[in-house]
């Protein structure tokens, strides 16, 4: 590739990373800096490396987890699923075997994949990263290149540490003005879903520009990430600034004294360059944005708190349209029903999405000194062990008990029904997770896809509602988007010193 | 991967069209957490049948599956692959394929040639002449043969040349291993390594 064409943030790091250009329609072969791995779609991949008698060419860029099986209380005790406990003995045995680092249930690193990573300060900007999950687009946040791939994948990154790929196509996602008090990057990423589509990222890396993307924390940053695959993309991600500096400094993992200076002066180069064409664009206006709610069975249905449920036959599109039918039944809602009219049994605070300690305090400084909602289940879930430290350190335990929500230990719980949290048939959910698929948090539960901030407050009142509706105090609201402004930086004063 | 060039063996006849990935290998089997093992799983729901063809002794061990169009559609679980190739075959011939399941075939060493439906009914009439015997598939000349019957199958040129080199994705990439040590001996100091723990 010439030297002076103007290059995308997504194509820098592409070069970047060439062991082999392909020609002749071959893939490119691509180098992998870090491989995420956990406990469900990793043991065929270790399998297969056992049939061929292949060793992983780089435990050392290989990194384990357990979260998607493991319960989120009682966690000293066996786990209960024989199929759950056979894939964590699996991941156990495997990681042995092969030397990789492992973080086991009890340990204090132990946690979500996509918490751990950026935590222990290994993601890093102008990296590729991958992990056999689609929410590996969590990563791009801080301007690395990161996708989610298969089984077979999982094996080829192990033997080889590279992929074959063919380059994606790329699209700015320019999200511009200030955001109001009370509307965050969650309301951000569903709202861009809603606009191009769950399969409108289809090929794409997805690049978040624009001031309202460089006003938000990291944390906030890998909230609209995580949920590019939801909109088709396999990654998104945003140029590296002061802010990604500030988050990674002191990190355990992070580069550190003369390192720290050249690879600051590197990161400070991967920026899209002026000029740069992408093959796609999109605008969101941030001004206008309002708290925003999902209310079908994809992540692209959705629409602003303050609207109704949509009527099917107005869409024009016969399969739109049969979809949004399918998708009301099963939801059991009416067309025209105000969203915020709408009452929950459960609301689910967690998953890869948003359960950093940022995501906690923006809960916890809505529902402080407050109840929850007679009859509603509040469950909140920290993405990592080190983040349930750090919540209870700073007292949001203790605000979310009292509160009458139960405080858990970290994993993906909720979010997917594969660990003992799930909804049952019929029950309806506020979740802070990202998808609002058929049974996705267990078998016949609804989801309503929501901010934090939208999960506490109808965690509050019983129905779907933003701090904006807890009008008996306003205060909350100035509270709340304190907390999430000053989130990043008692954030690094406060992980770095554990 | 084990490089395929002939392959002969017992031929089984499966005279059904539209044999989805689910009726290979049942949903409930994906839970596992080895990458061999599934032959039980295989057509599990149709091998309850005694009459299904599998449970007929004059096929046990076979290597090569004839199959009615649209094989292999549906889920892209690459378990029915795992599962036909665990079972004991190194062929499936039909009209048509899944694409996914085609795609999954070729990574995994199962030759899925394709033929053409008239060919694929010929095959059957020969294997129902004398149920039991041999038939050879040639990779190398791109034919099948059963008896004086020969019939040509089609391939892509690039799946071939993997089969026919035994070259697995893996082994593919491994070609370009003096590429991949140059690569990392210039990546900087300061990207990310998990170990030693920090």
């Amino acid at each position: 590739m010439a030297e002076s064409r103007s290059l995308t943030l997504a194509e820098k790091v592409w070069n970047d990373h060439l062991v082999v250009e392909g020609t002749d329609g071959a893939p490119d072969l691509l180098y992998i800096d870090l491989h995420l791995v956990h406990e469900v779609t990793s043991p065929q991949a270790f399998d297969g490396l056992r049939l061929a008698g292949r060793p992983v060419r780089r435990p050392d860029l290989t990194i384990a987890t357990e979260d998607h099986n493991t319960p989120t209380r009682g966690i000293n005790l066996p786990i209960a699923d024989l199929t759950s406990r056979t894939q964590i003995d699996t991941l156990r045995s495997n990681a042995r075997e092969f030397g990789i680092r492992l973080h086991s249930l009890g340990d204090v690193e132990q946690g979500i994949v996509h918490v751990v990573g950026p935590q222990l300060g290994l993601t890093m900007p102008g990296i590729t990263v991958v992990c056999g999950d689609s929410h590996t687009s969590t990563h791009g946040a801080f301007g690395a290149m990161a996708f989610g791939i298969g089984t077979s994948e999982v094996e080829h990154v192990l033997a080889t540490q590279t992929l074959p790929l063919k380059a994606f196509k790329t699209m700015a996602i320019t999200v511009e003005g200030t955001l109001r008090p009370g509307v965050t990057a969650k309301d951000i990423i569903l709202a861009v879903i809603a606009q191009i589509g769950t399969g409108g990222g289809q090929g794409y890396v997805l690049e978040y520009r624009g001031s309202a993307i460089r006003s938000l924390s990291m944390e906030g940053r890998m909230t609209i990430c995580n949920m590019s695959i939801e909109a088709g993309a396999r990654a998104g991600m945003v140029a590296p600034d002061q802010t990604t500096f500030d988050y990674l400094e002191g990190r355990p993992h992070a580069p550190a004294g003369d390192d720290w200076t050249e690879a600051v002066a590197y990161w400070k180069t991967l920026q899209t360059d002026e000029g740069a064409v992408f093959d796609a664009e999109v605008f969101l206006d941030a001004d206008a944005l309002e708290p925003f709610v999902t209310w079908g069975t994809n992540p692209g249905q959705g629409v602003s708190l303050s609207e109704n449920v949509p009527d099917p036959s107005g869409i024009l599109d016969a399969n739109d349209r049969a979809t949004a039918e399918r998708a009301l039944e099963y939801m059991a809602l009416e067309a025209g029903t105000p969203m915020k009219q709408i009452a929950v049994d459960a609301v689910f605070m967690g998953s890869c999405t948003n359960s950093r300690i940022e995501d906690l305090r923006a809960f916890a400084s809505v529902i402080k000194g407050q109840k929850k909602a007679d009859g509603v289940r509040v469950m909140v879930v920290p993405g990592s062990a080190r983040v349930r430290i750090e919540a209870e350190a700073e007292g949001i335990d203790r605000i979310v008990t009292e509160f009458g929500a139960e405080w858990r230990f970290a994993g993906c719980s909720m979010c997917l029904g594969m660990n003992p949290d799930q909804l049952a048939p019929g029950e309806r959910c506020a979740s802070t997770s990202n998808r609002n698929f058929e049974g996705r948090q267990g078998k016949g539960g609804r989801t309503h896809l929501v901010s934090p901030l939208v999960a506490a407050a109808t965690a509050i009142r019983g129905t779907l509602s933003s701090p904006w509706d807890l009008v008996e105090a306003p205060e909350l609201v100035a509270t709340s988007l304190a907390a999430t402004s000053l989130a990043s930086t008692s954030l690094a004063s406060t992980s770095k010193a554990v | 991967m084990e490089a395929v060039s002939v392959i002969t063996g017992i031929a089984a006849p499966l005279a059904r069209s539209n044999v989805d990935t689910d009726q290979i290998i049942p949903a409930v089997f994906l839970k596992r957490v080895t990458k061999t093992g599934f032959e039980d799983a295989l057509f599990h729901g149709w091998r309850q049948d005694p009459d299904f063809v599998l449970n007929q002794p004059e096929y046990a061990g076979a290597k090569v599956l004839v199959a009615g169009p649209d094989f292999g559609t549906g889920s892209s679980r690459e378990h029915a692959v795992w599962a036909l190739r665990d079972f004991g075959f190194e062929a499936v011939l039909s009209s048509r394929f899944g694409d996914i399941f085609r795609g999954n075939s070729g990574k995994q060493g199962l030759l899925a040639a394709q033929l053409t439906e008239g060919d694929i009914e010929r095959l059957w009439a020969a294997i129902d002449e004398q149920p039991g015997r041999e038939l050879s598939v040639d990779l190398t000349t791109k034919t099948v043969s059963v008896g004086s019957l020969t019939v040509p199958f089609d391939i892509d040129d690039y799946t071939r040349w993997r089969l026919l080199e035994g070259l697995d994705d893996i082994g593919l990439t491994l070609r370009s291993e003096a590429e991949i040590t140059e690569f990392e001996s210039r990546r900087h100091s300061w990207r990310p390594k998990t170990l030693p723990v920090k």
